[in-house]
C-alpha cells in the first residue's frame, strides 16, 4: 500500500496550480444562479479551456488532456484549493459526457464534447417530472416517433440549470407498451430553445433559480440525438447515474477545500470549544472520503466497475456537506443569516444534495439490498 | 524463533491506494484461522481468567507472525511493518480475540533500550510471553496476565513489580488493574509517543474488526429473523440502520489503513475516532436490531457488543483523537 503518487503525477498537479494561481479570479464571481452570474461562469469555462483544463481526463480530439483518472482527481483538489469558481459545466462533463463516451456514436461526441469543454453549450439535466423523482421508472414524457426522429411532449421538473441552460438531455417513454415500467425508455438530447419548449424557472429555497420546469409541446429531435437503442435509456440512465453517485459528482478536493475553510473560520474567532468536534470530523471526513476515492479510483483503474457502492459514496459526501456547512453559519452565528453570505450559499446548495441524484433513502435501500444482501420489500 | 512464512518480506510495488495481494492474503489466512478457533468460548473462558485455550490461541496468533510484525528485525521480528499490523488486527477485532493484544505491540514499541529489548522482545514476537503496557496512573489491561509488566512513567519506562485487584470492564473480556509503582528502570528516554500511537493505530484497526463482525452477525440475523410474516430485514427501518453502519465502516477503513501508511500522530488519531465511532454506532444497531437477545450475555453478540464500547475510550477516547487532529493544523 502506498499513498504518494508518482513524480509524473506530482508534475501534473504543479502544472494545474501554477496555471489555476495565474487564472483564477481574484474575486468571486456572482452566483450561477443568476443571469449575470451563469454568463461569467460561462466565460470562465471557456477561459478553463483555453488552457486545456476544463475536462482534463477526456481524449485530446474533444479538448481533453487525456490525463486519466488520479490525476483528474489531483486536478480537482488544486482547483477548489485554488478557490476556482463553480462548474456551471458540471452536469454535461460529469453526467452527459461519460455516458457519450460509453453510449454515444463518434459523430455524437465529435458534435457535442468541444462545445460543452469550452462552454459555448451548457447542458440541463431534464430527469425528473412531477410524478418521477428517483422513481425514474414511472416517467411519462413521452417520445412519439416521427420520419427522420422523435417527437417530445410533456413535463419535466426541478431540472437543474434549465433556467439558463442551453440544451438538455433526458429521459422520456416511447413505448407506453413495454412489459416493464424501466423499460421502453429512450435516452434524448434536445435543444431548450427549440419550437414547443418552454422554460419557466422555478427558485430553488433561496429563491434564485437554480432549476427549472420544462414543458415540452411536440419538440422535435432528429435522431442522430438519441443515445443508444430507442428503449434502453433505463440502462443507460444507471450507469450515468452510478458515475454520478460515485467518482465524478463530487471529487474530495471539494471537500478538502471546504474542511480547510471551515478550519480557518474556527481558528479566526479563536476556536471555539463548542464547534471544536464538528471541525476535528470535518477535517477528518475529507481525509477519508480522499483515501475513499483514491482506493475507489486504484479498484476502478485495475478494471473493477463502482456499481452499487457509488451508494456509500453519495450518502457520505451528501451528509456529511450539510454537516460542515451548518457548522459554519453556527460560528458565523447572526452574521450566517446573510443570504449574500459565500457561507450562506454554500449551505443552501448543500441541503440539495441528500435529495438529488437519487435520494439518501434510496441509496440506503440500494446499499441494504445490493451490499449488504437484505430482502426486498416494500418501500 | 523461525520467521513466519504467513508474512513474507515486502517486494512487488503494490497498487497504489489499495492493499497489495499479499496484504490481503495474510488477511484471508488470519479470518480461516480464527474462524476455526472458536473464539466465543476461547472469550468466556478468559473473562474468569481461566486462559488455557487463550494462550493456545495466542501462540497461534504469533506463529502467524502478528506480534513480530511489531519487533524489529534486530529481536528476531518482521517489523516494524504497521500496515500488516492493521490488517492483522482488523481480523483480530473481527473474532474478538481477549488479552493484551493492543497492549503487547506497545510495549514491543515502547521497548528500544538495548537491554531490555533484548530480553523481552523475542518472547513477544514469539508469542512465548505476553506484555502488557499503562500510563503512570493508568489501568494496564490483563496486568494478571502478562509476564512484562511495563509502566511509562515520569522518569522513563519501568517493569512493575507486580499488580493492584483486578477490575471487571464493562466489556467482561477485558480485566483491568493498576501497575504497583517502582520496579526497575528500564529506559530513561523510552520512545513514549510511538508506543502510544501503535497502541492507538492497533486500537482502531481492532475496533474497526469488531464493527465489521457486528454489522455481519446482525445482518445475518435480520435476514432470518421473522416478524410480522416476514423478515424484519425487509423493513425500510432496519435497512437504513444497517446502511448508516455499512457507510461509517467504510469510510473508517481507508482512514485505519491510511494512518498505517503515514504513522502521523494526526492521522492515526483520525482513524481512531473514525473506526471506533463506527463500531460503537454499529453496536447500538446491533442490539437495537436483535432486540431482547441481543441484550442476553449468553448469547455471543455480547462478546462484541461490549468490547466496542469498551475500545471507544482505550488508549485515547473520541475527544482527545479530535484534538489530536486539530493539533497538527495549528
Amino acid at each position: 500500500m502506498d499513498l504518494t503518487h508518482s513524480p509524473a503525477d506530482e508534475a501534473f498537479r504543479a502544472e494545474a496550480r501554477e496555471w489555476l494561481h495565474a487564472h483564477v479570479p481574484p474575486e468571486p464571481l456572482p452566483s450561477l444562479e443568476t443571469a449575470e452570474g451563469f454568463a461569467a461562469h460561462r466565460a470562465w469555462e471557456a477561459e478553463l479551456a483555453s488552457g486545456g483544463w476544463s475536462a482534463v481526463n477526456w481524449p485530446r480530439r474533444y479538448g481533453g488532456r487525456e490525463c486519466g483518472l488520479m490525476r483528474w482527481l489531483l486536478f480537482e483538489e488544486e482547483y477548489y484549493a485554488a478557490g476556482a469558481p463553480g462548474r456551471v459545466g458540471q452536469n454535461g462533463v460529469s453526467l452527459l459526457a461519460p455516458t457519450l463516451f460509453e453510449h454515444g456514436t463518434e459523430q455524437q461526441r465529435a458534435r457535442v464534447l468541444p462545445a460543452m469543454a469550452c462552454g459555448e453549450t451548457i447542458w440541463a439535466q431534464a430527469w425528473s417530472e412531477p410524478e418521477a423523482g428517483s422513481d425514474l421508472a414511472s416517467l411519462r414524457a413521452r417520445a412519439v416517433r416521427v420520419p427522420g426522429g422523435w417527437r417530445l411532449s410533456g413535463q419535466k421538473t426541478w431540472s437543474s440549470r434549465a433556467a439558463f441552460a442551453d440544451r438538455a438531455f433526458g429521459l422520456f417513454r416511447s413505448d407506453a407498451e413495454a412489459p416493464k415500467p424501466h423499460q421502453g425508455l429512450t435516452y434524448v438530447m434536445f435543444d431548450l430553445r427549440a419550437e414547443g419548449v418552454t422554460v419557466r424557472p422555478i427558485g430553488r429555497l433561496d429563491g434564485k433559480p437554480a432549476f427549472a420546469e420544462l414543458f415540452l409541446d411536440e419538440v422535435f429531435v432528429a435522431d442522430e440525438d438519441v443515445i443508444g437503442e430507442p428503449g434502453q435509456g433505463w440502462r443507460i440512465a444507471m450507469a450515468t447515474a452510478a458515475d454520478e453517485r460515485g467518482l465524478t459528482l463530487r471529487s474530495p478536493g471539494r471537500f478538502l477545500a471546504a474542511a480547510e475553510r471551515l478550519h480557518a473560520l474556527w481558528r479566526a474567532q479563536g476556536g471555539p470549544q463548542g464547534a471544536r468536534a464538528q471541525v476535528a470530523d470535518a477535517l477528518i471526513g475529507a481525509r477519508a472520503y480522499q483515501l475513499a476515492t483514491f482506493a475507489t479510483a486504484s479498484r476502478f483503474l485495475g478494471g473493477e466497475r463502482v456499481g452499487a457502492e457509488a451508494s456509500l459514496n453519495k450518502v457520505f459526501w451528501s451528509e456529511y456537506d450539510i454537516a460542515l456547512h451548518e457548522t459554519a453559519l453556527d460560528l458565523l452565528g447572526e452574521e450566517g443569516e446573510f443570504a449574500e453570505e459565500e457561507w450562506s450559499q454554500r449551505y443552501v446548495f448543500a441541503l440539495a444534495g441528500p435529495i438529488y441524484a437519487g435520494t439518501n433513502e434510496i441509496q440506503r435501500d440500494i446499499i441494504a439490498e445490493h451490499l449488504l444482501g437484505l430482502p426486498r420489500g416494500r418501500r | 524463533m523461525t520467521v513466519s512464512p504467513h508474512v513474507p518480506a515486502p517486494k512487488a510495488p503494490a497498487p497504489r491506494f489499495l492493499l497489495d495481494a499479499e496484504q490481503r492474503a495474510f488477511a484471508e489466512s488470519l479470518h480461516a484461522m480464527l474462524a476455526a478457533a472458536g473464539t466465543p468460548a476461547v472469550i468466556r473462558d478468559w473473562s474468569r481468567g481461566e486462559r488455557t485455550a487463550g494462550r493456545a490461541l495466542w501462540s497461534r496468533i504469533a506463529a502467524a507472525g502478528v506480534f513480530a510484525l511489531a519487533v524489529p528485525q534486530a529481536y528476531e521480528g518482521l517489523g516494524p511493518r504497521p500496515v500488516e499490523l492493521a490488517v492483522a488486527f482488523v481480523e483480530l477485532g473481527r473474532y474478538a480475540v481477549p488479552g493484551p493484544l493492543v497492549e503487547t505491540v506497545a510495549a514491543a514499541a515502547a521497548l528500544r533500550a538495548p537491554g531490555p529489548a533484548g530480553r523481552f522482545l523475542p518472547g513477544l514476537a514469539s508469542g512465548e510471553s505476553m506484555a502488557t503496557l499503562a500510563r503512570e496512573g493508568g489501568y494496564a489491561l490483563d496486568g494478571d496476565a502478562a509476564a512484562a509488566r511495563l509502566v511509562l512513567a515520569a522518569d522513563g519506562l519501568r517493569l512493575a513489580p507486580g499488580h493492584g485487584p483486578v477490575r471487571a470492564s464493562l466489556d467482561p473480556a477485558r480485566r483491568l488493574t493498576r501497575l504497583l509503582p517502582g520496579g526497575e528502570l528500564l529506559d530513561p528516554d523510552p520512545p513514549a509517543e510511538g508506543a502510544l500511537l501503535w497502541a492507538r493505530l492497533a486500537t482502531a484497526a481492532q475496533a474497526l474488526g469488531v464493527g465489521l463482525a457486528l454489522l455481519d452477525r446482525t445482518v445475518g440475523y435480520v435476514r432470518q429473523r421473522v416478524q410480522f410474516g416476514v423478515p424484519v430485514g425487509s423493513f425500510q427501518a432496519v435497512k437504513h440502520r444497517l446502511a448508516d453502519a455499512k457507510i461509517a465502516l467504510e469510510f473508517a477503513r481507508p482512514l485505519v489503513l491510511g494512518a498505517a501508511v503515514t504513522m502521523t500522530p494526526a492521522d492515526v488519531a483520525a482513524a481512531k475516532v473514525s473506526a471506533c465511532e463506527a463500531a460503537y454506532a454499529t453496536a447500538r444497531t446491533a442490539l437495537q436490531l436483535h432486540g431482547a437477545i441481543g441484550y442476553t450475555a449468553e448469547y455471543d453478540l455480547s462478546l462484541w457488543l461490549t468490547k466496542a464500547r469498551a475500545l471507544r475510550t482505550a488508549w485515547g477516547a473520541p475527544d482527545d483523537c479530535r484534538a489530536e487532529v486539530l493539533r497538527a493544523r495549528a
